[in-house]
């Protein structure tokens, strides 16, 4: 093992690892509004846009996020449009995992009793204060492993980005195994992603014991 | 004491269910200060009534007018209407994730716009009227099922409603607990809130109402003063009703001479 190989390129993995968590965070959260969306839309049965929003969710869901990338940027440009790979990485990352939190908000939102539902409409809130008081809230805390999950895998799959030709985490490695230091490049790289994701998984953990102690369940 | 002025007028109101008919015409108005008890068999339509009032279902047919406004249009902001009529439900619905102040104050400052230290300060009144001020800061996972629902008439309370509906409030309660919940109805109907009340508990009934509903198959069979209707029922079907609250108590003879029933007063 060439501990000065390691030395000498850990400040090229950090720089991966930023620009892999950057990409990460806006599509996680771009995926968490489209997510949301839909899964309104189907919880309140909205004409139209409640299929719309199943179809999406399918293709979403059923197709890789290397096809989706690969639409992207080599697909768009001859629709005139030409996105950079950055804007690629977050667009793709947000149509994959929109499919997926639509599905595990709406778990949450059908959890939530019809009971609870006509409590808050007896006291006057209208639809929209209905769901962010009574309803998201409490379909937050049931969707919460599922979303926990959802996240996970939406932070590992950035691992496709490199073929957009961003220098993320993937891209570096395969980059120095070329130079044949192939053990600690891998090691690097496993090191990384759990330096990456390990935290997100156990803040997650904290999260869901904390709701499960701070009010549910009965 | 009750001033004669009409508050609620329901007439021929219809409801169904994938085409049977819970509600079939029915017809009924309550003045201010009145306190209606309504009873009936499970399955006559008293929960439907209550939930056509608050708009939580939508009724076929006929007309519902609270204070002037007719409630079975189009148009009707139901939003609004259920600021000023309060409901409380069998099983509570306390928001689980708001503690008891939180639960109290949600109406008020977030559907009024009240101001949150007048709202505070009505929840306080009134929890503390219910013996539960001390408790504000608890979660409803933390509260007996008599204390949840003393609570949600609070919450109910506190957007100052011009009347009240209970849906079988102590259906799900232990039998010690269905006394402290009784107890603050009854104080409220003495300061003379409108009430409409439907309850399994004769003896509540009986101490609480002005009027008895009797309701069977969707109509009004009977209405009358509660001492009219439990002592003197007017029809073969509510005295068929009342006497399944009657028991016959059985006392083995003690040499086989067989059981022999004696009458169990309530």
């Amino acid at each position: 093992m060439d501990f000065e190989f390691i030395t000498a390129r850990a400040p090229l993995f950090g720089q991966a690892a930023r620009l892999t968590v950057t990409l990460a965070f806006w599509g996680i959260i771009f995926s968490s509004a489209v997510g949301l969306v839909c899964a309104v839309i189907r919880f309140y049965r909205v004409p139209l846009l409640r299929q719309a929003a199943a179809g999406y969710i399918e293709l979403a869901r059923n197709t890789p996020l290397i096809v989706q990338l690969f639409f992207l940027y080599f697909g768009l440009p001859r629709l005139g449009v030409v996105w950079d790979g950055e804007t690629c990485a977050i667009a793709g990352l947000t149509f994959l995992g929109g499919g997926y939190l639509a599905e595990a908000f709406r778990g949450g939102l059908s959890a939530v009793g019809r009971g609870q539902i006509e409590a808050g409409l007896s006291i006057g809130l209208n639809r929209f204060q209905l769901l962010r008081y009574v309803i998201i809230p409490q379909a937050l805390a049931v969707a919460l492993p599922a979303i926990s999950a959802a996240v996970i895998f939406l932070m590992k799959e950035t691992s496709v980005f490199s073929i957009v030709a961003l220098p993320d985490l993937m891209y570096v490695a395969k980059d120095l195994l070329k130079e044949g230091y192939s053990g600690e490049s891998n090691l690097m790289l496993v090191a990384s992603y759990l330096v990456v994701i390990l935290p997100v998984s156990l803040a997650f953990g904290y999260w869901e014991r904390r709701l499960r102690f701070a009010g549910f369940g009965s | 004491m009750v001033n004669s002025q009409e508050i609620l007028k329901i007439k021929d109101l219809e409801k169904s269910f994938d085409g049977v008919p819970v509600l079939n015409r029915l017809t009924l108005t309550v003045k201010r200060g009145e306190v209606l008890v309504v009873i009936g068999p499970s399955g006559c339509g008293k929960s439907t009534l209550l939930r056509c009032l608050n708009g939580l279902e939508p009724v076929n047919g006929g007309q519902i007018v609270f204070e002037g406004q007719i409630l079975t249009s189009f148009q009707t902001s139901w939003s609004r209407v259920r600021q000023r009529i309060g409901m409380v439900f069998q099983n509570y619905e306390l928001f689980p994730h708001f503690n008891v102040l939180e639960n109290i104050l949600l109406g008020p400052v977030r559907v009024q716009g009240r101001k949150k230290s007048e709202a505070l300060e009505k929840a306080e009144f009134w929890l503390n009227r219910v013996g539960l001020w001390d408790r504000r800061e608890s979660f409803p996972r933390q509260l007996s099922g008599g204390q949840k629902q003393r609570v949600a008439i609070v919450r109910a309370l506190a957007m100052d409603p011009e009347i009240m509906l209970f849906d079988e409030v102590t259906a799900s309660l232990d039998p010690e607990m269905v006394r402290e919940v009784l107890d603050v109805i009854l104080n409220l109907a003495k300061e003379g809130l409108t009430m409409i009340i439907v309850t399994h508990e004769m003896a509540f009934a009986r101490a609480v109402a002005d009027r008895i509903i009797f309701i069977d198959q969707g109509v009004i069979v009977e209405d009358s003063p509660p001492e009219t209707f439990f002592e003197n029922p007017a029809t073969d079907r509510a005295r068929r009703f009342l006497n399944i609250f009657q028991f016959d108590g059985v006392q083995r003879g003690s040499r086989g001479t067989g059981p022999k029933t004696v009458p169990v007063r309530l």
